[in-house]
């Protein structure tokens, strides 16, 4: 089978393409030792498979990122039959700086000049020979949202896949610097080295640290008197070359650009200028921003649950009652029948009637992403979150952690000091999932039936302070420094591609089924067990092992004001997995998991107020088990993914605590 | 006439001559499309971040590092 991959920069439309070119048939993983997203995806043409590779989107080939590893690592030792570089058609002057370094690579490459329609409005010309005669490789166009020029490609990859193709190196790095490399790579001539010798050549020059190590750490090299003295030359000119090479690079792009692309003399005043001048105004695009967060609360909430999961419930209401009927024609025995509907039916069940809700929420979130405003967001918070100490980018991974918290605190991975990082990174649990969200549902529900939406929307604002002013404690205090400096791309404003929002949708919510399918599946039966053991107790009952458990936690929460077991068996249980929460509330309460039974039951064990503490307490307390892994991996120590566990419980305690005390001492009950 | 990045108003033209900002935010730059003899023009600068419009792709750059490049009069 043929392996292709794909690279290109951001907002290239590089997994529009991705999606484009393999439709449904895609696989996501993880690269390995590193927790970057892998994508991978097959098509079929003319009875042969491909397999394609979508790698990190990059603006460079550097050391400087993990993505950028990722990417150039495959490339050189993932043996692509052929790289295909995205290039958007309306910034090809800045895209081709990343091809001129895949031209470096001595690989295979096809280019695909990508959203030429836009390009086309924007009334820019392209001479598309010539363009494919000065970079030396194939160019293609195509304009992937609308699946324009996709046969064309493929057509193409099929053709240089079989064929033969010139890799002799274009570029000229001025007399100097072509003579240093010729002369590093002879002396590299010989040696087994992982990368290709003129690559090697030109990173040690440019002073790529990765590849400086690589070196020093061969035997073969570093006993070879001779190299040691050219390395150390080279060296000693490392800022200086690294210009060169930049500019030689960039020098490339303009002759190639000079003679291939006619832009017109006043470029056309695009929507996103206008758009821009109102969504990141001085003082109205704040305001805008918070808007915009609250109606995606309130949308979701509108019709995810009240549209949807009312239909959702009744669905597995009417289904859970057909299989405790079957079960109880075929006369199974009556504690098969207990754990079906109520650990089962009753467990699960709690959770599928939200995922419409999940869906709706995930899907909103991919439209700000897609459409570009997610940037803006960013952008926009910089300024407060300056402030703070904190680089606006951490902004994205929260709101990125809304969905879900594995993913928020892997796209910390876009700040690239170390402070910034550890702080984005810590802070992201307070940052209130879609599982939490079921929580806060079955509370509302029974004590805010009027005021859903805008509960919601407090209880996310309330994450949204306590990680701010914990991330301006801890830049305060455990990580000192500068904030480094904001470099953001504003890409255009753009309708976003359905597939592209349905896609990330289902890759976010077939996460979350798996997980109700495995882990939620696992600690319900667990906890079912709990609940009925020992023998002869009264299931779900104080007696119960799970009520034993309850018992010695439920004295800390007294002061929070839901000092109760089964409170506490709840908050237990959403360590494993938020989604348990409510699940094992349904247990202990009602003994089936379900809707308005639970509500009732939750609406005689709680007040107003106590069901408001123990909301904050869920929101902001130890985040669950895949989130601490996670953090485990990210932070690559244990000690911190720990430290996440407890100081979150600890803030949690304190605010729960804080909201119950003031509440009643303001006469609320 | 030399001037920062953070001297220019929304709508004036100029080019990078230089960064003196540390190698790496430098590198990071150049791959953003700032390399030295670009021609920019300045979209928004009133809070927080300069954006800075170059082939008319909007580029957002912190005041900070906006004060370590130095640019000139376009060609």
């Amino acid at each position: 089978m043929n392996t292709i991959a794909l690279v290109g920069n951001p907002n290239s439309g590089k997994t529009t393409l991705f999606n484009a070119l393999t439709g449904s048939n895609q696989h996501v993983g993880n690269w390995p030792g590193v927790t970057v997203e892998k994508k991978e995806g097959k098509f079929k043409f003319n009875g042969n498979t491909y397999n394609v590779v979508d790698l990190p989107g990059t603006y460079s080939l550097g050391a400087f990122s993990e993505d950028e590893m990722v990417a150039r690592d495959f490339i050189l030792k993932g043996n692509p039959d052929v790289v295909i570089n995205v290039v958007d058609a309306t910034n090809i002057e800045r895209n081709l700086y990343l091809t001129s370094q895949l031209l470096e690579m001595g690989v295979k490459v096809i280019v695909v000049l990508n959203m030429i329609d836009e390009a086309e409005a924007k009334n820019i010309q392209f001479g598309i020979k010539t363009l494919s005669k000065k970079l030396g490789v194939p160019v293609v166009t195509t304009a992937a949202s609308k699946r324009k020029g996709i046969k064309e490609l493929i057509e193409e990859i099929v053709r240089v896949i079989d064929g033969e193709m010139d890799l002799k190196p274009s570029i000229s790095y001025g007399d100097k610097i072509d003579r240093e490399i010729k002369t590093i790579k002879k002396l590299l001539s010989g040696k087994t080295l992982e990368y290709p010798p003129r690559w090697i050549a030109i990173k040690l020059i440019e002073g790529d640290q990765y590849v400086h190590d690589l070196v020093s750490e061969n035997k073969a090299l570093s006993s070879d008197s001779e190299f040691g003295d050219v390395l150390s030359a080279v060296k000693e000119n490392i800022e200086d070359n690294e210009l060169e090479i930049v500019n030689r690079r960039y020098e490339f792009v303009n002759d190639v650009t000079r003679v291939s692309v006619v832009r017109p003399e006043e470029a056309v005043k695009t929507v996103t200028d206008k758009v821009d001048k109102i969504l990141i105004h001085k003082y109205f695009g704040l305001p805008i921003f918070i808007l915009i967060m609250f109606v995606l609360f309130q949308l979701t909430f509108a019709v995810g649950e009240d549209l949807l999961g009312g239909l959702m419930a009744a669905a597995v209401d009417a289904v859970g009652h057909a299989i405790e009927v079957f079960l109880v024609n075929i006369n199974s025995p009556a504690w098969i029948i207990a754990f079906v509907s109520e650990g089962i039916i009753g467990g699960i069940g709690a959770i599928i009637e939200f995922i419409p809700l999940i869906v709706v929420l995930y899907m909103l979130i991919g439209i700000l992403e897609d459409s570009g405003y997610m940037a803006r967001a960013a952008y926009i918070m910089d300024n407060i979150m300056r402030k703070l100490g904190l680089h606006g980018k951490t902004f994205i991974s929260m709101i990125v952690g809304f969905g879900c918290n594995v993913p928020g605190v892997m796209a910390t991975r876009t700040l690239e000091s170390k402070k910034d990082r550890m702080i984005a990174i810590l802070i992201n649990p307070f940052m209130s999932c879609g599982a939490k969200l079921l929580i806060y549902l079955v509370f509302i529900a029974a004590f805010f039936p009027n005021g859903g939406g805008l509960i919601l929307f407090l209880i996310y604002f309330i994450g949204i302070l306590v990680a701010l002013l914990v991330g301006k404690i801890f830049s305060r205090t455990l990580f000192k420094g500068e904030t480094t400096d904001f470099i953001m791309e504003l890409p255009p404003y753009r309708k976003p591609v359905l597939r592209n929002v349905l896609r990330n949708m289902w890759d976010n919510v077939s996460g979350f089924l798996k997980r109700a399918g495995t882990v939620i599946f696992a600690v319900v039966t667990v906890l079912w067990i709990m609940a009925v053991l020992p023998a002869g107790v009264e299931p779900y009952g104080a007696e119960s092992i799970l009520g034993r458990i309850g018992l010695f936690i439920a004295p800390i929460f007294k002061p929070a004001g839901f000092g109760t077991w089964q409170a506490a068996v709840g908050l237990f249980s959403g360590i494993a997995a938020k989604e348990a929460v409510v699940t094992t509330l349904g247990m202990v309460y009602a003994g089936v998991g379900e809707g308005t039974e639970l509500i009732s039951a939750i609406q005689g064990a709680f007040t107003p107020l106590t069901s408001v503490s123990f909301m904050v307490m869920t929101l902001l307390y130890t985040p669950c088990v895949a989130t601490i892994a996670t953090i485990k991996k990210e932070t690559n120590s244990v000690k911190w993914a720990i430290f996440a566990m407890v100081y979150t419980f600890a803030i949690g305690w304190t605010m729960a605590v804080l909201v119950f005390q003031t509440g009643r001492l303001l006469g609320f009950s | 006439m030399n001037l920062l990045l953070t001297q220019l108003k929304p709508g004036e033209k100029g080019k990078v001559k230089q960064i003196d900002a540390c190698r790496r935010a430098a590198r990071r730059l150049y791959e953003m499309g700032f390399n030295i003899g670009t021609n920019f023009e300045v979209v928004k600068n009133d809070i927080g971040p300069i954006i800075v419009s170059l082939f008319g792709h909007k580029v957002a750059v912190g005041r900070g590092l906006a004060q370590k490049i130095i640019v000139n009069q376009p060609d």
